[in-house]
């Protein structure tokens, strides 16, 4: 009888989706059973969970390319998986599953771990993976808010610590808010057009004719409840308190998988249905680029708290991320899903050194806290100088390669003056990056206790190192891959 | 005599900006949140009127995807709200800084 309404193509498109459903379901039943001290099993079986979707999206992937095709949607046009939407999803699949492996030690520093923390992991990868292969505005909104809603309470997690507490709340607060401009936004899109589809708003902006206010406003409302979610400035100012406040290995997670969601999400909003608009929002993003590295940057440098210092260095990656998409060629596009890749690698590595900071009475989240690390722990510290060489963009690790195509993009448009002021502040982001280097190599460490890496942060650790020097060093496999997954921009 | 749609329309902005205004500018987080509350049913009421414009379906389950998002969103949210209230027994958002902005 289901016949009428799926096809069998429709239920594979959702199977990845639908195994992280259940199991984010199973997560809470099984839980249950565990003792207080067994509670590790929880993140067993949400790792498990994630190699079963690894291995469904392997399937559709086979499958796809079996067939010959570049991509396939299901659901009446509703959902589409292509190169862009399987390279994402892999994306926040790695990104989540590291982010599980520290996490266990976290939570049991914290005395908090209860299951609910993995099934709401993988209950925002549901609206992440949806965020990555919609084609349709409702589906898009309904994918936004799956995966916020369950951040927002990850955010607030440790009950008890109000800096917690003060982080969901502002986080929740703001995030509503965008999400409120961005259904206003998508309300007039439909109103204009007439379709929900993604591609029929793209056809019917490109037959209106320009100029018409109502257009402006629907895209102005569009792009800000975008840039919200992906904290560029002058909408930022929800990510360094949510990141500061959060428990230090969920700011590792937002800063990585569901801040990569926002950009699918952005990347498929501004080329798919805006792309006619290119002449009207090209000028304001230049804007918000330039604003978001200038602010990102020079925030970075006085902050004393590493999360907020990383939350700050965030935003000035997304203003490089977006040159990528202002430069908008082959190139520019390539460069965000690297820049992207490597970013989720070194910035998880970056928090997989603070989770490991962190003791009973120990918070581990204040620049001090790293003095000495060198002494104390050196294979962490050289770990860490190695994550900060990448975030700040040096040749042999990954993170120059994500600039390198993001520059390059700029130069072929004939932004070079984009390209001067990007450059420009990647000498700002080594001063502060260094800042944190000082303090492990050259001061004494205050505290003498030894640093206590568990087989999970240990494997986290070895994961994002690894993935960092080899992305760096013999780019050419992943350089493939991001090229698989350019969108191309409509018409 | 029937009304004209961009009655309608104007009818949502206002509302939509008086929630974006109460968001801005109340100090209570209830009300805060009964802002973005009231921006969202701004944005039903437009979907509903132009899909009534546009003899359309979809806009209308936009709407009811609105809703659910809203009610789930009031859920989490009055959620976070109390366990605040329990912390600090108080609603002000000014009262809030123990970071700095």
């Amino acid at each position: 009888m289901f016949n009428e309404f799926f096809s069998r193509q429709d239920l594979l498109l959702i199977k990845p989706a639908v195994l992280l459903a259940l199991f984010g379901c199973g997560i809470l039943l099984t839980d249950l059973l565990h003792e207080r001290r067994h509670k590790y099993l929880n993140a067993v079986t949400a790792l498990l969970g994630l190699g079963f979707t690894g291995v469904q999206l392997a399937l559709i992937q086979r499958a796809m390319s079996a067939a010959g095709y570049s991509e396939v949607s299901g659901f009446s046009g509703g959902l589409v998986v292509d190169g862009f939407a399987l390279y994402f999803t892999w994306i926040f699949l790695i990104a989540t599953a590291i982010a599980i492996l520290f996490s266990v030690r976290y939570l049991e520093v914290e005395n908090e771990h209860h299951g609910e923390y993995y099934a709401l992991m993988l209950f925002s990868l549901v609206g992440m993976y949806f965020l990555a292969t919609a084609m349709d505005l409702i589906t898009l909104f309904i994918g936004l808010e799956t995966m916020a809603l369950s951040v927002y309470v990850l955010a607030g997690f440790l009950r008890g610590d109000r800096r917690s507490n003060e982080a969901a709340m502002k986080y929740f607060l703001l995030g509503a808010f965008s999400s409120g401009i961005l259904a206003y936004g998508f309300s007039l899109l439909y109103g204009l057009t007439g379709s929900t589809n993604l591609r029929a708003v793209a056809d019917a902006l490109v037959a209106r004719p320009s100029g018409d206010p109502v257009v402006y406003l629907a895209l102005i409302t569009t792009a800000t409840g975008l840039l919200f979610k992906v904290a560029a400035v002058p909408f930022h100012q929800w990510a360094p308190d949510a990141y500061e406040g959060a428990p230090t290995s969920i700011t590792g997670f937002m800063s990585t998988a569901p801040k990569a969601a926002a950009f699918a999400f952005l990347l498929r909003v501004f080329l798919v249905p805006l792309a006619p608009l290119r002449p009207a929002w090209e000028g304001l993003l230049v804007v918000v680029c330039v604003l978001t590295m200038v602010v990102g940057n020079l925030a970075a440098i006085s902050q004393n708290n590493t999360k907020r210092l990383f939350a700050y260095s965030s935003i000035s990656h997304v203003g490089y991320m977006l040159l990528g998409l202002v430069a908008g060629n082959e190139t520019g596009l390539k460069g965000i899903a690297v820049y992207l890749l490597v970013y989720v690698f070194m910035n998880l590595g970056i928090f997989t050194v603070l989770v490991a900071l962190r003791r009973k009475d120990i918070i581990g989240d204040e620049i001090e806290d790293l003095s000495g690390l060198f002494f104390k722990n050196p294979v962490s510290a050289v770990f860490m100088l190695i994550f900060l060489l990448s975030l700040a963009g040096i040749p042999p690790t990954a993170g120059f390669l994500g600039k390198y195509f993001i520059f390059l993009s700029l130069i072929e448009t004939r932004h070079y003056v984009l390209a001067v002021i990007a450059v420009v502040f990647v000498v700002v982001a080594l001063y502060y990056y260094f800042r944190l280097v000082v303090m492990m190599f050259m001061r004494e460490a205050t505290d003498p206790e030894r640093l206590n890496i568990s087989p999970g942060v240990a494997v986290a650790l070895a994961i994002t190192l690894a993935m960092t020097l080899v992305i760096g060093i013999y780019p050419e496999p992943f350089i493939r891959l991001a090229a698989g997954s350019v969108l191309v921009p409509f018409r | 005599m029937t009304v004209p749609i961009s009655w309608y329309l104007i009818l949502s902005a206002v509302l939509f900006v008086m929630g974006v205004a109460g968001f801005l500018f109340k100090r209570n987080i209830i009300t805060i949140f009964m802002s973005i509350e009231l921006m969202l049913n701004a944005v039903n009421l437009s979907f509903v009127a132009f899909s009534y414009v546009l003899r359309q379906l979809s806009g209308q389950v936009f709407v009811f995807f609105v809703m659910v998002v809203a009610a789930a969103e009031a859920a989490v949210g009055l959620a976070i709200i109390i366990v605040v209230f329990r912390n600090r027994e108080s609603l002000n958002v000014d009262d809030i800084e123990l970071m700095k902005f």
